[in-house]
């Protein structure tokens, strides 16, 4: 399909929600308001690791204003229930320990107690008179120290899936998986070339610019209202009667707009705490909200990981053997991408002899959460700086090497899954003829790397409604989060399927009372699955509305045709309005699916850098992000995904990290030493949209969201050792990691 | 000492009084106290931008000002950019350039960049960047909120 075949599909309208965010009108979490609310705040752990010997409250619940305590004894007890959060799984026993901590600290930061309050300022003063006693344990940050045999264990009940069998002494490894395939040491032997190497990343966060917030009401019927910013109503609801031990029906979720998630917004932390605090507090709504430190200490990050990469090939430059060990940090609780990491490594390439080994290991920091493409930037960052160290050895051309190996339709992914049609080949061809590509790059100390990604993308559940309005408008109600222009996504798909104008739309993101079920907006799913829901609501409303055409005028139904919003029969016709308006009984659809076509998504980066010997300080001083985006809905909020994920992996790549001092405490928990990239840090991103419709979607659509935040890593690393002839295998690639490199290989200035 | 103070103000053009307690920062106060919400709170210490106001045509973190210090002062907010009906140039250029995507930011970057262009009414790229450099957006990489400044400074 050519997109000339589209009316709407392709351009770019304004948003629906559009004028609601440039006017400060847009309701956010913290932006709630209900009449006689009070004001939730968590006490948290000074200790990464400790028992809890006692907790005195009544310092605390005699203050003035004070109108409710909370621990985790008010909590009821979860039996070992695994859930899916949308890219991360978790056992809901632990999910309440992580929300408030059940007899052990595991981490700085972790949530003891809560306060609820007249005020926030009086609910801070009293959760600080909250009096704990703790019995100070030993603690481990590091994933491969965790795996010690004489590590101290943080989950005494824990035992190592290993290879799907149940291990049976106390350990921090939660899961050892393993993808296999072909001969190993008969795919080494036959190449001319091998390189091993190790790699490290930090523990990152998603970085969103709203912290948690939500409102919840238990109320004297016991129904449980939330108002909250989250990626997925139907997840909270599902979590919260988990957690509260309800029938999911008593739990009604409204979502706010949310501020940015990236992921770590589909678990919950505050709203199971904020609906106890209702309880207790005389079923009075409690709105809670997080500091950005809290968002640091309690929320997200995605997993570090030590990863050790060996790879070999011929030497025309085919890939004979890859194998690798990956161990990720899953936090305090099991969970890490680790198994998402384990399909990306190797995802661009064709492999018949390959094995992976990860490690899901628990350590005393937060709970990891999940963060686009779970995993993927730390698989990414280790496989394509071996690669690109091969092509270097083999003296073969960083693309062409890629795309001699790359993956196609048909071909098997290491862990297992044949692929449908993909565009990788288009996106290295498209990379290769890019003016970037073979733009001269002079100067001292700059270099240019490239980089490849994979990503699965999801489908998933999701509901849609829509009615017909007399004026030939059209109400969408939806339950996808909008987090990034998706109301214009997907409204664009419904005009397109009626063949009537966008404007003529009219989206609305409702809650879990509002719409049939919905999973979370992650996954790069909502613009395909719901989109997906949205052009059955187009069909179904065509089909209803040529019955009624053929009823006015009075002729079967099979003769009535419609094209471009207009219902025709023998010469007579009537637009979509006209007939809008002459509905005597209206028309009003749903639409429910679980779409499996979603497609793969492949992207290739390439940045210039200039590397300042002297400080360290990478600089970027060209950046192009190429991608397979099967087809751009609205193409502008297609590129801002590339150039998001771009920004967000250069800011992984070169500043981002969580540091701990010797007591295992975070100490950079404030966004002036957590060091996200400003408008100064960054040049223009130009993006290339290839299109390769994905042929499991009706319009073409595959996720686009997650895979550009894949490559950048691993392409900075690749363009500072052209630069410098350094390669860096430590993230951040921060400056005074790079200045130590650069002095212990003597790299003159 | 008083739990709470008088302060008088001009809140987007209209004498404004308001109470408030003497802890209370000027974001507190616009939010909880006025109703104005189209400031947000991103960190509370300065370092985001999200809460950014003008104060006499000064760009301030509202959460680094303390409510009783904007007595006599005038304070411009997101919620009076647009006028009769109006959007401003910048909310205009900011909608046609996608230049957001969650928006939690998007009030922020307004007023700086409404700051920006007040006193460099023809700014370049770099000039832009350093100007917005106080303002955290994690889901744009900015590429598309330099080009709607940008682009309303060339339109005005």
């Amino acid at each position: 399909m050519t997109s000339s075949q589209y009316k709407v599909i392709g351009s770019r309208p304004l948003r629906p929600d559009g004028v609601d965010k440039v006017t400060g009108r847009a309701v956010y979490g913290a932006d709630v308001k209900l009449p006689g609310m009070l004001h939730g705040k968590i006490l948290r752990s000074p200790h990464a690791h400790a028992r809890i010997v006692s907790i005195d409250v009544s310092a605390a619940q005699a203050l003035p204003g004070v109108r409710a305590v909370v621990t985790a004894r008010e909590l009821p007890s979860v039996g070992d229930t695994v859930t899916d959060l949308g890219e991360s799984v978790v056992n809901l026993r632990y999910m309440s320990n992580n929300i408030l901590a059940h007899d052990k600290v595991l981490y700085h930061g972790h949530a003891i107690a809560a306060v609820a309050a007249d005020n926030p300022h009086i609910a801070e003063e009293a959760a600080r008179l909250i009096k704990v006693t703790y019995e100070v344990l030993p603690h481990v940050l590091d994933g491969r120290a965790a795996m010690a045999a004489n590590a101290p264990i943080l989950l005494p009940d824990l035992r190592t899936n290993e290879l799907g069998k149940q291990g049976s002494s106390q350990t921090n490894v939660a899961e050892h998986i393993r993808h296999q395939r072909g001969d190993l040491a008969a795919g080494f032997a036959a190449a001319d070339v091998i390189v091993e190497r190790e790699f490290h990343t930090a523990t990152v966060h998603q970085g969103y610019v709203e912290p948690h917030a939500a409102v919840a009401l238990w109320n004297e019927d016991d129904q449980i209202l939330v108002w909250c910013s989250t990626q997925g109503s139907f997840g909270v609801q599902e979590q919260m009667a988990e957690l509260l031990q309800v029938p999911p029906s008593r739990v009604v979720v409204t979502p706010t707009e949310i501020g940015g998630g990236f992921g770590g917004k589909n678990s919950v932390y505050l709203e199971p705490v904020a609906a106890l605090l209702s309880r207790k507090a005389g079923h009075r709504p409690v709105k809670m909200t997080m500091t950005r430190a809290e968002v640091l200490f309690g929320t997200g990050p995605t997993s570090g990981s030590y990863i050790r990469v060996k790879m070999g090939a011929t030497r025309d430059g085919t890939l004979t053997a890859a194998e690798a060990e990956m161990i990720y940090e899953a936090g305090a609780f099991p969970g890490s991408p680790v198994g998402a990491g384990c399909g990306v490594l190797f995802g661009p390439y064709k492999l018949e002899n390959v094995q992976v080994d990860g490690y899901d290991v628990v350590v005393n920091r937060p709970k990891s959460a999940a963060y686009r493409a779970p995993g993927g930037t730390n698989a990414a960052f280790a496989a394509e700086a071996v690669v690109d160290e091969l092509t270097e050895k083999l003296g073969i051309d960083p693309i062409a090497f890629r795309l001699h190996n790359a993956v196609r339709e048909g071909d098997r992914r290491a862990d297992g899954p044949e692929l449908p049609r993909i565009g990788f080949i288009e996106t290295l061809e498209a990379a290769r003829d890019h003016a970037h590509y073979s733009a001269p790059l002079p100067g001292k100390q700059r270099g240019r790397g490239v980089a490849a990604g994979f990503w699965f993308n999801w489908g998933g559940k999701s509901s849609a409604s829509a009615s017909v309005n007399a004026d030939g408008t059209v109400n969408l109600v939806e339950g996808s989060t909008d987090i990034g222009g998706s109301r214009a996504s997907l409204a664009m798909q419904l005009a397109e399927t009626l063949g009537i104008p966008y404007a003529d739309i009219r989206p609305q993101v409702v809650g879990t009372a509002g719409v049939g079920y919905n999973e979370g907006t992650y996954g790069s799913r909502t613009t395909f699955s719901t989109g997906w829901a949205v052009y059955e609501l187009g069909k179904k409303i065509l089909d209803e509305m040529r019955q009624r055409a053929a009823t006015h005028w009075d002729v079967p139904v099979d003769g009535v045709t419609v094209q471009d919003g207009t219902f025709a029969h023998n010469g007579d016709s009537m637009s979509f309005r006209e007939l809008a308006g002459q509905l005597e009984v209206p028309v009003s659809v749903s639409a429910s699916v679980f779409p499996s076509g979603f497609g793969p998504s492949f992207a290739v980066h390439i940045v210039d850098v200039e590397v300042d010997v002297e400080t360290g300080k990478v600089e970027i001083l060209r950046y192009t992000a190429v991608q397979d985006v099967g087809k751009a809905i609205h193409p502008a909020y297609v590129e801002g995904q590339l150039q998001g994920g771009a920004a967000q992996g250069v800011g992984w790549a070169l500043n981002e990290e969580y540091v701990y001092d010797d007591k295992g405490r975070l100490v950079n928990a404030s966004l002036l030493d957590y060091r996200m990239p400003t408008a100064l840090d960054l040049p223009m991103i130009d993006t290339v949209l290839v299109e390769v419709a994905n042929p499991g979607h009706p319009y073409g659509v595959r996720g686009v969201g997650e895979v550009p935040i894949v490559p950048p890593a691993a392409a900075l690393a690749n363009a500072i050792y052209q630069a410098t002839g350094v390669r860096m295998t430590e993230l951040p690639m921060s400056p005074a990691r790079v200045s130590a490199a650069l002095l212990a290989a003597a790299v003159p200035a | 000492m008083k739990s709470r103070v008088i302060v008088s103000t001009t809140i987007n053009g209209e004498p404004t009084e308001f109470l408030c307690e003497p802890r209370q920062s000027l974001l507190e106060v616009l939010r909880d106290v006025l109703g104005l919400t189209g400031a947000k709170e991103g960190c509370n210490n300065g370092n985001c931008g999200a809460c950014n106001v003008l104060m006499d045509g000064v760009l301030v973190n509202s959460c680094l000002v303390l409510g009783v210090e904007a007595e006599s002062h005038r304070i411009e907010t997101v919620e009076g950019l647009a006028v009769n009906g109006k959007l401003h140039p910048l909310q205009q250029k900011f909608l046609e350039h996608a230049a957001l995507q969650c928006g939690i930011c998007t009030p922020g970057f307004l007023l700086s960049a409404k700051a920006l262009l007040d006193h460099n009414p023809d700014p370049s790229e770099a000039e832009v960047r350093h100007w917005l450099a106080g303002n955290l957006c994690r889901c744009t990489g900015y590429d598309k909120i330099v080009r709607a400044v940008l682009d309303a400074a060339d339109s005005a």
